[in-house]
């Protein structure tokens, strides 16, 4: 769920993520009025609810257990560059109401439009917040509340990795999958390996290097680049006949001027492994990669298949 | 000198304002769309030289569009201006709201042109299509070149609609180096030859630093391709990424750039690589992973056999000599 004070920036949020608009339309949305459910159909379903900013939702007319009963993770948007006070102390009513009936739910705080400080006010701004905050938790004796901050920004890429941090606490089996891709990249020899939605480009899972920017941001645009050409040719028609045969899953690499290659290869529907390849000696063994890549995605439908059988069970029962 | 050298002078005017310089910063020195922002007014005329495949140089009189400037290219420095040129380029704003006045500034440049370079091309764009809703767009497109067909004098001109923030622009300037390229003939007959070899759907050639598509050939099937644009768009989507590409290893955009990319789909197989040293080939061959491996290696021998030609016989890079180009990729085949 996504909430935060009117004019925070929410929708742009779900509407740059989740449907690709461009960021700076953003500008012509209109203000939400009501709670708007936006399924999302992936790898594993899930929704997000765009909760409008000037809704009451503390008063008690308002049924709790029917906005957060369901809810995985909370999202709370607040707007850097506008008098957060106010923000802050909202934020902090909802998280101990929350706190107190569904210590469950993550509360993920964005603090947004990070796009228009400079860095040293970016900074300060950030550690004022988490100190607001903290404080007033640790004065209502939450110590370890489970609350995480991000600096964020539709106009750069801030704001894909943040959700991609969101939407990883809410997979059930991210450790195995973590497991699974370091044990590939380390026999493979990538320097840093993601397993992204296509749709949205959140990363779901990613090897547990630490984070490098640069590195997401080329792989996320090469997968912008594979769409757009596979839109561009692949067209229907009878006349069209393969020639021989050929995998199923989209596969493709480039390799840059400065000779680091890109590999990606579709998972399945929803999912790509994109892999950032430096190491001169792994290039020249494309085949293995390949076939690497393959099993791996094997091991992924199995961890996927299994946790779907495994919830249905568990709804049976 | 070298005969194939050709250095083509390139007349860029408009009134002012239009984005004359906004776009030539897009298209040949890799800025993006948001950056010309940074642009100031041009001055006088600012000259600057692009090297395009090599061998041809475009001399490009990129003249700032003040209502001074402009009486001073029709008066004192007409001579000076208007000789020897080879294409003219001008740029309308499709927001001016002297309609009437702008065709004639026009029409008292053509009629300068008319008298020292008769055999000039002549382009006009209409720029800044993205500020017209995208219903009316065609229609007031429509309206606006015919208006300026009616003031061109015996001039034939090519009109394009173009926009920096889609990729409009790129076909509008396809189009004007498309007629620059010496040598043309040759270059497409080769592809041709190359494309009924591999099987290809299409072949497409583009220039190294700008990703503007030189030359294409297409299939029986390949013209099927219901995506008209994909040229311009292919163009678009491969010097984006590259400037991300520039911006994540650190270097600038003019040093970036592809070594070889290969993308297998159930649908198509693409293969972009080095053709040239101042272009790509971009190959795209139905499914099948033996067939697809053939065109790549094929065009690999099809490029030494190309760059072997090249420096056997006239030094430098693109243009061969006419009938070598199809036998030694004929010769690499087999």
């Amino acid at each position: 769920m996504l909430m935060g004070l009117r004019r925070s920036g929410k929708s742009s949020i779900a509407s740059v993520v989740f449907h690709k608009m461009p960021p700076n339309e953003t500008l012509f949305l209109e203000s939400t009025t009501r709670i708007q459910k936006d399924s999302i159909h992936s790898f594993m379903d899930f929704q997000v609810w765009d909760f409008p900013g000037q809704l009451e939702y503390l008063e008690p007319s308002f049924d709790l257990e029917n906005i957060f009963g369901s809810l995985g993770a909370l999202v709370w948007v607040i707007d850097a560059q506008d008098d957060y006070l106010d923000s802050v102390a909202r934020l902090n009513r909802t998280i101990l109401t929350v706190q107190q009936y569904y210590p469950n739910i993550n509360i993920e705080v964005f603090i947004h439009k990070v796009d228009g400080l400079s860095d040293e006010y970016r900074t300060d701004t950030f550690q004022d917040i988490v100190q607001l905050i903290s404080d007033e938790l640790s004065d209502a004796g939450y110590e370890n509340a489970p609350v995480h901050y991000y600096l964020t920004s539709i106009y750069d890429y801030s704001v894909f990795e943040a959700f991609s941090k969101v939407i990883q606490k809410l997979i059930p089996n991210l450790s195995t999958l973590e497991n699974l891709i370091n044990t590939l990249a380390n026999n493979c020899g990538f320097e840093k390996t993601y397993l992204f939605d296509v749709l949205s480009k959140i990363y779901i899972a990613s090897d547990t290097r630490p984070v490098d920017m640069s590195c997401y941001e080329m792989c996320s645009d090469y997968i912008d680049v594979i769409v757009d050409i596979s839109e561009l040719y692949s067209w229907d028609h009878p006349d069209r006949k393969a020639k021989g045969e050929q995998n199923q899953e989209a596969e493709s690499h480039v390799v840059l001027h400065d000779e680091t290659m890109i590999h990606l290869m579709e998972m399945n529907k929803y999912l790509c492994l994109v892999s950032v390849i430096r190491n001169p000696e792994s290039k020249s063994k494309k085949g293995l990669i390949d076939m690497n890549c393959r099993t791996f995605q094997e091991a992924l439908n199995d961890v996927f298949s299994r946790s779907w059988e495994q919830e249905q069970e568990q709804e049976q029962v | 000198m070298d005969l194939r050298k050709k250095k083509r002078k390139v007349l860029l005017m408009g009134k002012s304002g239009s984005g004359k310089s906004s776009m030539r910063s897009i298209i040949f020195s890799n800025y993006v769309a948001k950056d010309v922002r940074r642009l100031g007014a041009t001055i006088d005329v600012e000259h600057s030289h692009v090297k395009f495949m090599g061998n041809l140089t475009l001399n490009l009189w990129d003249c700032g569009g003040q209502d001074a400037f402009m009486e001073t290219y029709l008066a004192s420095q007409r001579g000076n201006i208007f000789s020897d040129v080879a294409v003219l380029i001008y740029v309308f704003d499709i927001e001016s709201r002297e309609v009437e006045r702008d065709l004639d500034t026009y029409n008292a440049i053509i009629n300068a042109l008319k008298e020292y370079s008769p055999n000039a091309h002549v382009f006009c764009l209409v720029h800044k299509l993205d500020l017209i809703q995208a219903e009316h767009r065609q229609r007031i497109y429509d309206e606006r070149s015919a208006m300026i067909r009616s003031r061109s004098e015996h001039f034939s001109i090519d009109t394009f609609g173009s926009s920096i923030w889609d990729q409009s622009l790129y076909k509008a300037w396809a189009g004007i180096v498309h007629k620059l390229i010496p040598n043309l003939t040759v270059i497409e007959r080769f592809l041709h030859a190359f494309a009924k070899r591999v099987d290809a759907e299409e072949v497409i050639l583009f220039e190294r630093s700008t990703f503007l598509t030189v030359t294409s050939v297409s299939s029986e099937i390949g013209d099927m391709n219901p995506i008209y644009d994909r040229h311009e768009r292919l163009s678009n989507i491969m010097k984006a990424f590259k400037h991300c590409a520039a911006r994540n290893t650190h270097t600038t955009p003019a040093s970036a750039g592809f070594v070889v990319m290969h993308t297998k789909t159930p649908q198509f197989n693409v293969f972009l690589g080095r053709f040239t040293d101042n272009t790509y080939i971009f190959l795209v061959v139905p499914p099948g992973e033996a067939a697809y491996n053939c065109a790549v290696l094929n065009t690999m021998l099809a490029r030494e056999g190309f760059s072997k030609a090249a420096t056997t016989g006239h030094g430098d890079g693109f243009p061969l000599p006419t009938v070598e180009s199809p036998d030694g990729t004929n010769g690499a085949h087999d």
